[in-house]
């Protein structure tokens, strides 16, 4: 493989010889591994973890997803006091209790999904994203409890919801409870669209097995990430099963629109813009017309969004905790 | 070895081939016969119990595809008056993996649904081996949506290795079949019962398995993977079945154990395939109970305690 010419520009001792994979140390440079331009990290980072170059959109973790996503002010995170336990006292080749650890201290986090009520240029909201980083965001019963306490506050207060996934499916080490987790997080979801409160599901790199085929296939809207792989089974337990090499693009972003499984691709980047506006047309609400993302000065109370419909029920309980 | 048996079967195997060859001597010392016969069909029993009462759940497992197991269709056959099977998804095509309809059992009107898999190899590739494809579970949903419509009840038998793993299938949206359905069943307003009568695999089981009461039949499994897919994944070896079978739980006494189930009906000694009839009438007493049970309720209370159960899934802790 020949080198690009930006390696070649660089000085032998940043330029690493050898396996095309590890051409870069970790650190001020980026290699893109849609096109493999050598990017300045900083810039890449700036551009939402965009590559500047070829618009690959790299994985990136539940919180920065949020952050990216959400007005910096207010932000309440929900069911953040809950965290996984071992039921079956599970053990693989490590311990379920091990993995949850490892897990934890690798991330930062206690689960799998991050939920926060806060707002997208002025739309009042609750966010939920998986971090992929925790065990592959596979979902357990936390991930799933989680998701329902996010859908109740958006009972509560009337706000949209939307969902950023990113799993490999469901969690094999809560067994049955893990696969209950699609039935209840479904039907979450029921209550809220009885209610005619929007659910945008944005589908990001990879969404798969009981993920895919619960929570994240229920959007009003359904969108995804440019090339971003989504699917029930995945790709080598089809290819074992049909025995045939898979079509190029299979199961990539492209080739849902294309089936009609979504409704549109979308840029990370526009997100902000394009959910927001989304939500406010949804929403049936007037074209707001909000300044540019700054803190606002004093931090504001988060109040019901709008009145709710006459026939719903008042909120009159905070959703019960456990 | 006698294919119809699985192997830890084999001992009781041998001991019906004996005693079947006994019956086949004919009459000549009849009485002796006779008595030599009643004797190894205690023998027979008594090692049946032991073998049974001592099984893994791996070999459960096992049990829970044998070959001879009876199929939704024979539950079909067996249970209902006046059936008549409703074919396809008015969409795309007739899925011969779910098998549906609407007959009357005890008198009552009710919709069937559920998963069917082939005894020989034609058959097997005609129901795909019990394996849905997105068009399957639509046909379900269909039934489920006019069952709602005219009130009739839903009973669902789940019995399949999982959804179909397939190019098609994916282009079609496995994933969004299963999800739509999910999502709809915890809102029919009609009472459903779901019984798992043999393999429950995963989100295809799950899929036809939403509802206000769920049953397994003793012997049946109900996984999030199967034991082999576990052990592939989380050993690396598909030859750990065995331990990943021990560790998910997949077997009916610890899922009512962990209260993810609601009830186990009862199969005769030695499975169900031993004795069909037996099982059949396990069944229909069970689902006659819980029909006369559910029907009594509103369907606003049915459906308030529906979805309480559904969100009360799952195990965690929540601290400060």
């Amino acid at each position: 493989m020949s080198m690009s010419w930006f390696e070649k520009l660089m000085p032998s001792r940043i330029r690493t010889e050898g396996s095309t994979k590890k051409t870069v140390p970790e650190g001020l440079w980026a290699k893109c591994p849609g096109c493999g331009a050598i990017l300045y990290r900083t810039e890449v980072e700036r551009n939402m973890d965009v590559c500047p170059k070829c618009d690959h959109h790299n994985r990136i973790g539940a919180r920065r997803r949020l952050d990216l996503f959400l007005d910096e002010e207010p932000r309440e995170e929900i069911g953040v006091e809950l965290g996984p336990v071992d039921p079956l006292k599970f053990k693989d080749s490590k311990k379920y209790k091990d993995r949850i650890a490892q897990a934890q201290k690798k991330t930062g986090e206690k689960d799998a999904l991050i939920v926060i009520q806060g707002r997208v240029k002025g739309v009042d909201l609750v966010a939920a994203a998986f971090e992929f980083g925790f065990m592959g965001g596979s979902m357990g019963s936390v991930v799933g409890e989680r998701f329902v306490r996010a859908v109740n506050r958006c009972l509560e207060f009337n706000i949209p919801l939307v969902c950023f996934s990113a799993s490999g499916g469901a969690r094999m080490q809560e067994s049955l409870f893990s696969l209950m987790q699609m039935a209840k997080t479904s039907a979450a979801l029921q209550q809220l669209s009885k209610r005619g409160i929007p659910f945008i599901s944005v589908m990001t790199d990879p969404t798969m097995g009981g993920v895919s085929a619960s929570l994240a296939m229920l959007g009003d809207v359904n969108i995804a990430e440019p090339k971003a792989l989504i699917g029930f089974a995945g790709p080598r337990v089809i290819e074992q099963t049909v025995r045939e090499t898979l079509p190029e693009g299979f199961q990539r972003s492209e080739f849902l629109l294309e089936h009609g499984a979504i409704d549109m691709i979308m840029d990370r980047r526009e997100m902000r813009d394009r959910l927001s506006s989304l939500l406010n047309v949804l929403m049936r609400k007037p074209v707001i017309h909000t300044p540019p993302r700054t803190p606002n000065e004093t931090p504001e109370i988060i109040e019901p969004a709008a009145e709710p419909p006459a026939d719903a029920t008042p909120p009159a309980e905070p959703p019960e905790s456990a | 070895m006698d294919l119809n048996f699985l192997e830890f079967e084999q001992p009781i195997a041998e001991l019906e081939a004996k005693i079947e060859e006994l019956r086949m001597l004919g009459n000549d010392n009849e009485i002796n016969i006779q008595e030599e016969i009643s004797k190894l069909q205690q023998k027979s029993s008594t090692l049946t119990e032991k073998i049974f009462s001592g099984l893994n759940p791996w070999q459960i497992s096992q049990l829970s595809r044998h070959p001879k197991r009876p199929y939704t269709q024979d539950y079909i056959d067996a249970l209902f008056d006046d059936f008549e099977e409703l074919h396809g998804d008015r969409a795309f095509a007739d899925d011969k993996a779910i098998i549906g309809g609407i007959g009357r059992i005890g008198g009552l009107a009710v919709m069937v649904i559920g998963h069917q898999k082939g005894r020989d190899t034609n058959e097997k590739v005609k129901r795909n081996f019990g394996m849905s494809r997105p068009e399957g579970y639509r046909k379900a949903l269909r039934l489920m949506k006019t069952a709602e419509r005219f009130g009739l009840p839903i009973l669902t038998f789940i019995d399949t290795p999982g959804a179909y793993p397939g190019v098609g299938a994916e282009e079609r949206g496995q994933s969004e079949a299963i999800a739509h359905n999910l999502f709809e069943m915890s809102g029919l307003r009609t009472p459903i019962i779901c019984t798992v009568i043999g393999e429950g695999g995963s989100g295809g089981a799950l899929a036809i398995g939403v509802g206000d009461h769920v049953m397994m039949l003793r012997y049946s499994t109900y996984s999030v993977i199967s034991p082999e897919g576990c052990a592939a994944i989380l050993w690396n070896s598909p030859d750990k079945a065995s331990a990943a079978a021990e560790a998910m739980a997949i077997t009916s006494d610890r899922l009512a154990e962990l209260e993810l189930i609601d009830e186990i009906v009862p199969e005769p000694l030695g499975g169900a395939h031993r004795d069909p009839k037996k099982t059949i009438e396990n069944l229909r007493g069970a689902l006659l109970n819980n029909l006369h049970r559910l029907s009594s309720q509103s369907i606003d209370n049915l459906l308030e305690n529906r979805h309480k159960r559904l969100l009360s899934y799952g195990e965690y802790e929540a601290s400060d």
